[in-house]
Order: structure tokens, then sequence, then C-alpha cells
């Protein structure tokens, strides 16, 4: 385990940013921390880097305990947001700069930097000053700079959030290539489902300074342990039961869903997991009405209204509603391939997870 | 179908601004300006260069450049660190200590030369002591040296404390990852990213304390050739009629105040 946290806690006045959390982190690994603002992220991946003195809890490094030791010697390499570049040094002297304070001989040095300006693709930006590159350049630039030294850890806090989308997303791509390359234990720092998802091989999510639920993307979707988690990662529909349950359903054919027995639960739906049938046919489903069909390129979105007034939407494939010959204002049926059910009653998430 | 600014009509409003503004420009700074250079410069050269290499003149103007160049040394290091402390640490009473700061532009300069005697002079404790240990200070060159440092504390204070204050951390907690020490971090982060607000405070306060007139007067005690600065010589050269001698001395001043700023603002310039 390269990065560990114990019972780590933080509060600032009455806020309680960091509550009692504890993980870790095999070598080699590319784990996302996501959680809206506020939850805490930033501060964990602060204290894991001794820029943040936590109030409690302990933190190693590499099998060394590093709760108390300054931020110069916990050997980690740090990304921010708005890079942090030394503006009046050039890309070159940016990057050399933690192996300067290294005192390594300066062939050394530049050999060194030679080889990481090549990996982040910037050697004709050599000599140029940070103000003079495009804010994808100086998230490059900072990167060579944070990985120069060396670290046993490399720790980003929402490193393409102050980069514009498009940059964002070459440059997720290149960070995951940049990792398998180099395997060096990061810990990376997003509010966005999409980029943990694209490039972390973990995801941890927080929620008010707690772990909501921690595991490979993937499996955090298809298996939400809590309701945060599950309106956190994606789009998901919300049913009250008793829109189940008072919904006119043919005893022969019933919903092919258990129907929850507590009506104090919440009940979701991912948009993609509701099939829309033009008629009832073998197959039972709700009776809705199509408000708003919006084509969305390969995708189309269907807005519904369930006959209690709940609204629901749908995401189907284009040439799925050109066969079907959907149009708003249509009465159609529809049926859940898949749905989440979490029970407030109990504290733990009771969670009904039923795949056709 | 682009509409460039010349086809547009010019707000007569705007006009009006834009003129009065530059015309009050001319009549309170330019006017005077222009009019001392053109009565020092009608003496002729070779009046002027007299009167300023006369033995007087020339140390009066060599006393008060080296009053203010060593008044800017000391400056720059205690403004500095009073705007990091007001920048950087919460301490009760902070309000207080930084509206303090502005006190010596609000406290007239005659007054400042009177605190100064009255803390230093030889009728105080302090003056005694200081005499006793063979370091007078009023009516010495030292005491020159005090009372510009008193007058032009505000600058350079005032020019670094808010560069200080908006400035990244991330680019500190940057260098401390990498792992630099904190003077480490102060040199090579910090320190450069303060340098134009420093040299701009510094050729304020040169500026300013080349043409200290009111507190020297009081301090210094007005020796020839010991004590009178330049603006003194040109006093006193007023009051003795040789007008010449004052425009030539003022004439120096001005060039060096000029100098000064200009080279500050250019040197800002190119470190930011």
């Amino acid at each position: 385990m390269d990065i560990v946290v114990r019972n780590l806690s933080k509060r600032y006045g009455n806020f309680q940013a960091i509550d009692d959390v504890s993980f870790s982190i095999p070598g080699g690994q590319l784990v996302a921390l996501l959680g809206p603002s506020g939850s805490g992220k930033s501060t964990i991946l602060r204290a894991i880097a001794g820029l943040e003195t936590p109030d409690s809890g302990s933190i190693e490094l590499v099998g060394e305990d590093a709760t108390n030791l300054p931020t110069q010697r916990r050997g980690i390499g740090f990304v921010f947001q708005h890079f942090a570049l030394f503006r009046h040094m050039t890309v070159r002297q940016n990057v050399a700069f933690g192996l300067e304070i290294q005192k390594l001989p300066k062939t050394e040095i530049k050999e060194r930097v030679d080889e990481l300006l090549d990996l982040v693709q910037l050697t004709a930006f050599a000599e140029r000053f940070p103000l003079q590159l495009s804010g994808g350049q100086r998230q490059r630039v900072a990167l060579a700079r944070a990985l120069a030294p060396k670290p046993r850890v490399l720790l980003l806090d929402e490193p393409f959030g102050a980069l514009d989308s498009k940059v964002r997303e070459e440059l997720r791509l290149w960070l995951r290539r940049l990792h398998d390359e180099s395997h060096v234990t990061s810990l990376f720092v997003t509010h966005d489902q999409q980029e943990a998802f694209e490039v972390c091989d973990q995801v941890v999510v927080l929620n008010k300074g707690k772990i909501e639920q921690a595991g490979p993307p993937q499996e955090l979707y298809e298996n939400p342990a809590s309701p945060f988690v599950t309106e956190f990662l994606g789009q998901v529909n919300i049913l009250r039961p008793e829109t189940i349950l008072g919904m006119d359903l043919d005893d022969e054919k019933p919903l092919p869903v258990p129907i929850p027995g507590s009506n104090s639960g919440t009940i979701y739906v991912r948009p993609h997991d509701l099939e829309i049938c033009r008629t009832r046919g073998d197959l039972p489903g709700w009776p809705a009405l199509i408000r708003r069909l919006t084509p969305l390129g390969w995708l189309a979105r269907v807005e519904l209204t369930l006959p209690d007034g709940t609204s629901v939407h749908v995401q189907i494939t284009q040439a799925t509603s050109r066969e079907l010959g959907l149009e708003s204002g249509q009465e159609v049926y529809v049926r859940p391939r898949d749905l989440k059910f979490f029970d407030h009653t109990t504290e733990e998430s009771g969670v009904v997870n039923y795949v056709i | 179908m682009s509409s460039t600014s010349a086809d547009r009509p010019v707000p007569l409003g705007g006009l009006l601004l834009r003129w009065s503004c530059l015309s009050y420009l001319g009549v309170v700074v330019l006017f005077p300006l222009t009019a001392v250079v053109i009565r020092a410069l009608s003496a002729g050269p070779v009046r002027l260069w007299k009167e300023i290499v006369n033995p007087f003149a020339w140390h009066a103007i060599r006393l008060s450049l080296t009053t203010a160049l060593v008044m800017v040394a000391i400056s720059v290091v205690t403004g500095t660190a009073t705007a990091w402390v007001l920048a950087r640490y919460e301490f009760p009473g902070k309000g207080f200590v930084n509206a303090l700061v502005d006190l010596p532009f609000a406290v007239p300069t005659i007054v400042t030369g009177l605190m100064l005697v009255a803390l230093f002079g030889p009728s105080s404790t302090l003056g005694v002591v200081l005499s006793g240990f063979g370091l007078p200070v009023i009516y010495e060159q030292s005491g020159i040296v005090l009372a510009l440092l008193f007058v032009c504390y505000p600058f350079v204070v005032r020019s670094v404390q808010p560069v200080l204050e908006n400035l990244d951390p991330a680019e500190e907690e940057a260098a401390a990852t990498m792992g630099a020490g904190r003077w480490l971090i102060f040199r090579k982060v910090t320190l450069p990213a303060l340098v134009p607000s420093i040299v701009s405070g510094a050729g304020l306060s040169f500026s300013r304390a080349l043409g200290e007139f009111g507190s020297v007067v009081i301090v210094a005690g007005n020796r020839p050739l010991s004590t009178k600065t330049a603006p003194l010589y040109v006093y006193g050269e007023v009051e003795g009629f040789n007008v010449d001698g004052a425009m030539a001395v003022s004439l120096v001043l001005l060039t060096c105040s000029l100098i000064s700023l200009v080279a500050a603002s250019k040197l800002a310039e190119r470190q930011g």
C-alpha cells in the first residue's frame, strides 16, 4: 500500500471538512477522489501532501508514517488546479526546480529535464515563460515539474478544472497514457464523474467529508451503495414507491421488478434502463405520455409523464426512436430493465438490484 | 458591417472630460515644472555649472542623494518585512497597525521633525544616552536619515502589501512539495514576484526623500558642508537672493527625481 489514510478528520470552525476517513491505495494505481464541492476531497489530498494539518488520524506514505512529516520531506509531486507555475522562470527552469533542490549534478538535471519535456511534448517550448503558453501546455509543464524529482506519490488537485472541455478531454487520455508508462501511484481529485471514470482504476466517492463508496468505476455505477452515489454518478429518475404501487398492473403480467414493501423508500431508474413500447404487448409496462422528444445526435431523450403525474426521462438510440416512430403527445408503455430501491427506514441501504 | 471608432460620433461629454483632465494636469503639474526648467536654463550652462559645482551646493546635493539612498536601502527591507507581517499574519490590533502605517503621510513633516527632536534631542534622555555613546542623532546626518525613514515609511509597505496579498499561495506550496525550505521558497519564488513592487516603492520613496524639507530643516540643524541638504540649500539661496544658485540645484533635484521615477517604473515593468 503506497498511501494509507487512517481515521482522518479535519474541522474548520463549525464545518466538518473530513469526517473519520480511512482508505488505502496500492502501489501503481491511479485513484480518483470524487465528490461535489465541499465534500472534503481537496482537503484530504492537501492533508496527504502536508499542506493541511489534520485534527486527528494518520497518513502513511510508502510504508513510512508521514503524519508529522513536513511537506518538504514527503517525497510527493503535487499538481494544482491553477498550475502554480513559477511565472518568472522558463519552462526548463520550472521543471528543473525540484532537481536543483536535490542538488543533482548539472548534466544529470539537464538530462532529466530533457527527458520530461519530451514526455510532455514540450521540448520546443523549453525557453518560454508560463504566460506564453496555453492552459493545456501549462498544466503539462506542471505535471513534468511534479514528476521530475521522481516522487513516490503523485497528487493531482482538480488538474483539469481550469481548462476548457476539449483540452480537458485530450489531457485526460494523455494523463492515462502517461500513468500507464510511469506507474507512479497517483491520487486524483475531481468533481467530474466522467473524468474519474475515464482516467482512474479506482474511484472513492466522497460526500460531506465521509466516504460513501469505493471501488472500480463500473462497479460503483452498477452497484451504488447509497442514494447519494446513485444520484451523483450519472443521470437517474427518482420515483416514489406509491407511483408503482398505485399503478394499474395486469396481474398475469406483473412488472418484472420486486415491488418494494415499504412506502418510505426511493426508487432509482437510470434513463437508459427504461424501455419504450408502442403497445402493451407481451410484456407489462407503465402507461405514459410522451411530453417531449429531443434528438441528441445518435441518442434521443424522451420526457414522459406517468399517470400519477410523475415525470421520467428515457434515453434511447435515435435509431430505436425512429423505428418505433415516436412523437410527442403519443401514449406509450415504459418498462424498467433495472432499478434500485433504497429503504429510508433502515440505516443499511436495502439495495434491491434486479436485472432481467 | 464593422464600424470603426472613427465612424461613430464622439460623445461630447467624453471629449469634454478628456480635455479638462488633460488641461488640469498641464496647468497644475506641467506648467510650473516647465517654468522652473526654463528659468534655470536661462542663466546659461556656464553659470549653472558653476552654481552646481560650488562646494556648498555640491555637498548639499551629495548629502541629499546619499541620505536618500541609505533610507531606501533600509526602507526596502523594513517595508517588505512589514508588508509581509500585515499580509501573512493575523494578530490582535492588526487593523490599528495597518492604519498606523499611513500615519507618516498624515503628519505634517515639520511636526515629524519636532517629534524626532523631542525624542532624540540633546535635552531628551534618549538623546543624552546616545550622545554619551558618541552617537548623537539630532543635528547630525543620521538624524536626516531618521527623518526620511519616518516620512517615507509607507511607500514600500503600501506597494508591496497588495501584491503579497494577491499572490497565489499555490506557487509557494508547489515549491514546498518539491522539497524547498521556507527561506529558499522566499528567495526563489516569493521575492521575484515582489521585486517589481519593491522597486516601484523604492523609486517613489527616493524621489520623495530627495525633496524632503520640513522634517529635515528641524532635525538637521542646517550646518553647511555637514547637514545642509539640497532642499535646505535651495531655500537658503532663495533667502539670500541667489536665484540662479537655487534654480541650478533645483534643476539637479528635479532631474534626479524624474530619473528615479522613470527608472523604477521601467524596471518594475520589465520584471513584471
